[in-house]
C-alpha cells in the first residue's frame, strides 16, 4: 500500500519529525486560506501516487495567498500520468541550503531492513547506487536489535561540512524515521531532500511511505488513508471480491490457480503472439463460485475478445471448475471464444462436463495458449 | 535417497484442529507421513485422527520427538509459532501459512539461524519425497520417486512440472517449494548445496520467478560448483511495480526482473527453458547422457 505525500508527512509530524509548514487543501479557496495561514512564499503541491509530478506541473510556487488560489485551481482537477487531482499540499517554499538522501527499506538480499543515506540529496538513489556507489552509506538494521544508537551518530559523523546543531538534527530526525518504519510495519519510509535551511532548520521536504499489505490487519490508521480512488476500477472490484486480480492493457483474458501458473500462462500467451489483458489467481480449492465470478471480472474488462483458463488441480477440482464456467456461461450472454485447459485433481470428470458446450479444449497450457490467441486475433 | 525428508522423519503439525491444517493433516497421514502428534494451544490431551495433540511445541517435543514440524497456524501469529518451534530446536519447520507481515518474518527468520535449525517457507507448499513422505499440501499423486531435484518458488509450478515430469518417466528425489514472500526461511541457494550433496539426485529443476535477487544467487553458487540445474522463470512478461500474486513477485524499479535472472543462470552455463515442455526435455536429455532416462515419446 502506498499513501500521499500529506498523509505520510502527517504520520512523521506525529512521530515528533520537523517538517515544512504546510496543510492540504481540497479547493482553491482552501489553498488560499494556508497561504495566508504561512504568511510567505508558498508551493502547491498535487497530491497523486505517482512519480514525475513537478516534470507535468503539478508543483508550483506561489507568492501570495491570492497566486496559490490561481496556482491551486490549475492544478486541482489536472491529469497526472491518467490520474485525477483531488487534493494538493500548500506548503511553505523552503530556501534549501544542503540537501541529503535518507531512506530505509526492506532489503530483500539481507533479509532484514536497511539504512541508506547520501550526502547526495534530492536525485534519484537508484541513479546515485549506480554511478557513484561510494556516495551511499549503508548500516544494516539488526532483525533482533533493530537501528542502534551507534550505527545513527556514526552515520551523522561521516557528514562533512555541517555543525553540531545540525548533526544532533539529523541524528533526531533518523532515529525518528526508523519509530515511524517499525510502527507502520513499512517497507520503505524515505526522506528525500533531508534539507538543511539556510534558517539552519533540519527538514523532511518530501516523504515516502510504502506498507506491507499483509500487515494492514494491524494498522487500522492506514487502512482509513488508503485512496481507493486512485486505484484502477477494475482492480478496485476485484479486491471488493476478493479475487487477485492485476488490470493489463492487452485483449486475452486470463484464469488460472497458483500466482506461478498464471504468471507462467501469461508469458506463454505473450509468447504466442497475444496481449494479455489480466492477471487473476482463483487461489487454492476454489469453488464453483469463485469461478463464475472470475469470469464475471475477466470479462468487465471491454477490451477483453477471449479467455484462457488454465487450472492445474492440486487442492482445486477439475469438476468444480467446469461446473463454475458452465454456471457462468449459463446465466451470462458471452460472445467470446473460451479455451479451457484442465489438468490434474478430477480434470476428467471436469472434461466429461464440458463436452457438447461451446468451450475449447486444450490437453496443455502451451497448446492453451496456441489456441486463444489464434481465436482472438481471428476475431 | 533424498532430502531434508524421508518415511522415518517424524512429524508434528501446528494448528492440526484448524480447517487448513486438519484437512492436510488427513491427506499426509494418507500419503504415509509419520506424524507423531499435534499442537493446538488448549486442546492438549485430545486426540486428531488417532495422533495425540499438545498444548506447546516443548510438550511434543518432549513426548513425540519430532523430526520435523508442519505450520498451519493463522498469518498473525504464525511468525510466533515459528520462532516456538526454533526454541524448542525442531530440526526443520515447514511454514506454510501465506500472509504473514514481513517484518514478523525478519524476526523469526533471525531467531531461526540464531537456532541453526532449517526453515522452509511460509507461503510455500511444502516438499514431499514421493513415495516416503510428504509434509504440507502438495498432491501426492502427481510426482513419482527418481533422480531429479526441484526446486521452485511458486507452488502451483511444482505440480505443473512435477506432473510433466512424471509423465515422462522422470521420478524426483525430493520437491521442495521454498515459498513466494519476500523474506523467508531457505534460499534456493541452501536447498541446492542439500541437493549437490546428495548422490542420488542427478540433475536439479530450478523454478524461480520475478522479484528479489535469489536466482541470481544460486547461479553464482552453480557457477561455482558446477552441478547440472535446469531453470525456469515466471513472469517474464509481468508490467514492473504490479505484485503478481504472490508477496514476492514484483519487480522494483530495475530490481528483480526475470532478464537479470535469464542472463545470470545463462551466464552461468544452466540452461533456461521457455517453456515447460522444453524444460521436461532438457532434463531427459541431461539424463539420458548418463545413461539414467527413459528415450522420451
Amino acid at each position: 500500500m502506498v499513501i500521499h505525500e500529506y498523509q505520510a508527512k502527517e504520520i512523521f509530524r506525529k512521530a515528533g519529525m520537523t517538517l515544512p509548514n504546510g496543510e492540504v487543501a481540497s479547493t482553491h479557496e482552501e489553498a488560499a486560506e494556508i497561504a495566508r495561514r504561512i504568511g510567505k512564499k508558498v508551493a502547491v503541491k498535487a497530491q497523486v501516487l505517482t512519480g514525475g509530478r513537478g516534470k507535468a506541473g503539478g508543483i508550483k510556487l506561489a507568492d501570495h495567498p491570492d497566486d496559490a488560489r490561481a496556482r491551486a485551481s490549475e492544478i486541482i482537477g489536472m491529469k497526472i500520468k491518467g490520474l485525477t487531482v483531488e487534493k494538493v499540499l500548500v506548503e511553505e517554499a523552503i530556501d534549501i541550503d544542503r540537501e541529503f538522501y535518507l531512506g530505509i527499506v526492506l532489503d530483500r538480499s539481507n533479509n532484514s531492513h536497511l539504512l541508506m543515506f547520501s550526502p547526495v540529496g534530492g536525485v534519484d538513489i537508484e541513479e546515485v547506487a549506480e554511478k557513484t556507489p561510494d556516495q551511499i552509506y549503508k548500516y544494516q538494521i539488526h532483525p533482533l536489535l533493530g537501528l542502534q544508537s551507534w550505527q545513527v551518530r556514526d552515520l551523522a559523523h561521516r557528514i562533512e561540512g555541517i555543525g553540531d546543531e545540525t548533526r544532533k538534527a539529523i541524528v533526531k530526525l533518523v532515529s525518528e524515521l526508523w519509530e515511524v518504519y517499525k510502527k507502520y510495519d513499512c517497507t520503505l519510509a524515505e526522506v528525500n531532500p533531508l534539507a538543511v535551511l539556510k534558517d539552519g532548520r533540519v527538514v523532511a521536504a518530501d516523504a515516502k511511505f510504502n506498507v506491507d499489505d499483509n500487515a494492514l490487519y494491524r494498522q487500522p490508521d492506514l487502512v482509513a488513508l488508503q485512496d481507493f480512488a486512485e486505484e484502477d476500477p477494475l482492480e478496485a472490484e476485484a479486491r471488493a471480491k476478493g479475487l487477485a486480480y492485476v488490470h493489463l492493457e492487452g485483449d486475452v483474458g486470463i484464469i488460472g490457480n497458483g500466482a506461478g501458473l498464471v504468471m507462467t500462462t501469461l508469458d506463454m500467451v505473450s509468447r504466442e503472439g497475444g496481449r494479455p489483458a489480466n492477471f487473476l489467481d482463483v487461489g487454492g480449492g476454489a469453488s464453483a463460485t469463485v469461478v463464475r465470478k472470475s469470469l464475471e471480472m475477466v470479462l468487465a474488462d471491454k477490451n477483453v475478445k477471449g479467455v484462457l483458463f488454465n487450472i492445474f488441480g492440486g487442492i482445486t477440482r477439475g469438476d468444480e471448475v467446469a461446473k463454475g464456467v458452465l454456471e457462468a456461461t449459463d446465466s451470462m450472454d458471452i460472445k467470446v471464444p473460451i479455451v479451457i485447459r484442465l489438468s490434474g485433481t478430477r480434470a476428467e470428470e471436469g472434461r466429461a462436463l464440458l463436452t457438447g458446450s461451446r468451450l475449447e479444449p486444450a490437453e496443455t497450457m502451451t497448446e492453451g495458449a496456441q489456441k486463444i490467441v489464434a481465436l482472438v486475433k481471428g476475431a | 535417497m533424498s532430502i531434508l525428508v524421508n518415511k522415518n522423519t517424524r512429524v508434528i503439525v501446528q494448528g492440526i484442529t484448524g480447517k487448513e491444517g486438519g484437512f492436510h493433516t488427513k491427506q499426509m497421514l494418507a500419503y504415509g507421513t509419520k506424524i507423531v502428534g499435534g499442537v493446538t494451544p488448549g486442546k492438549g490431551g485430545t486426540e486428531f485422527e488417532g495422533v495425540p495433540v499438545y498444548d506447546s511445541v516443548r510438550d511434543a517435543v518432549e513426548k513425540a520427538k519430532p523430526d520435523a514440524t508442519v505450520i498451519f497456524v493463522p498469518p498473525p501469529f504464525a511468525a510466533d509459532a515459528i520462532i516456538e518451534a526454533a526454541h524448542n530446536r525442531v530440526p526443520l519447520i515447514v511454514a506454510i501459512t501465506e500472509g504473514i507481515p514481513v517484518h514478523d518474518m525478519v524476526r523469526a527468520r533471525a531467531v531461526v539461524q540464531e537456532t541453526g535449525v532449517t526453515l522452509i517457507g511460509p507461503n510455500c507448499p511444502g516438499l514431499i519425497t514421493p513415495g516416503e513422505t510428504k509434509l504440507g499440501i502438495t498432491p501426492g499423486n502427481i510426482f513419482s520417486s527418481g533422480p531429479v531435484g526441484f526446486v521452485s518458488r511458486s507452488g502451483t509450478l511444482v505440480y505443473q512440472v512435477a506432473d510433466e515430469l512424471t509423465r515422462a518417466g522422470l521420478g524426483q528425489t525430493t520437491a521442495v517449494g521454498i515459498g513466494g514472500d519476500p523474506v523467508n526461511g531457505s534460499s534456493f541457494e541452501k536447498i541446492l548445496r542439500l541437493f549437490h550433496a546428495d548422490p542420488a539426485t542427478k540433475v536439479t529443476v530450478l523454478i524461480g520467478e520475478i522479484g528479489g535477487t535469489q536466482e541470481e544467487e544460486a547461479a553464482e553458487f552453480i557457477a561455482r560448483v558446477k552441478m547440472p540445474v535446469v531453470a525456469f522463470i515466471a513472469g517474464r512478461t509481468a508490467p514492473p511495480g504490479k505484485k503478481m500474486g504472490h508477496a514476492g513477485a514484483i519487480v522494483s524499479g530495475n530490481k528483480g526482473t526475470a532478464k537479470a535472472k535469464v542472463e545470470a543462470f545463462q551466464k552461468a552455463g544452466v540452461f533456461v527453458a521457455d517453456t515447460t515442455e522444453e524444460l521436461v526435455a532438457k532434463v531427459a536429455e541431461i539424463l539420458q547422457k548418463q545413461g539414467l532416462a527413459p528415450a522420451l515419446a
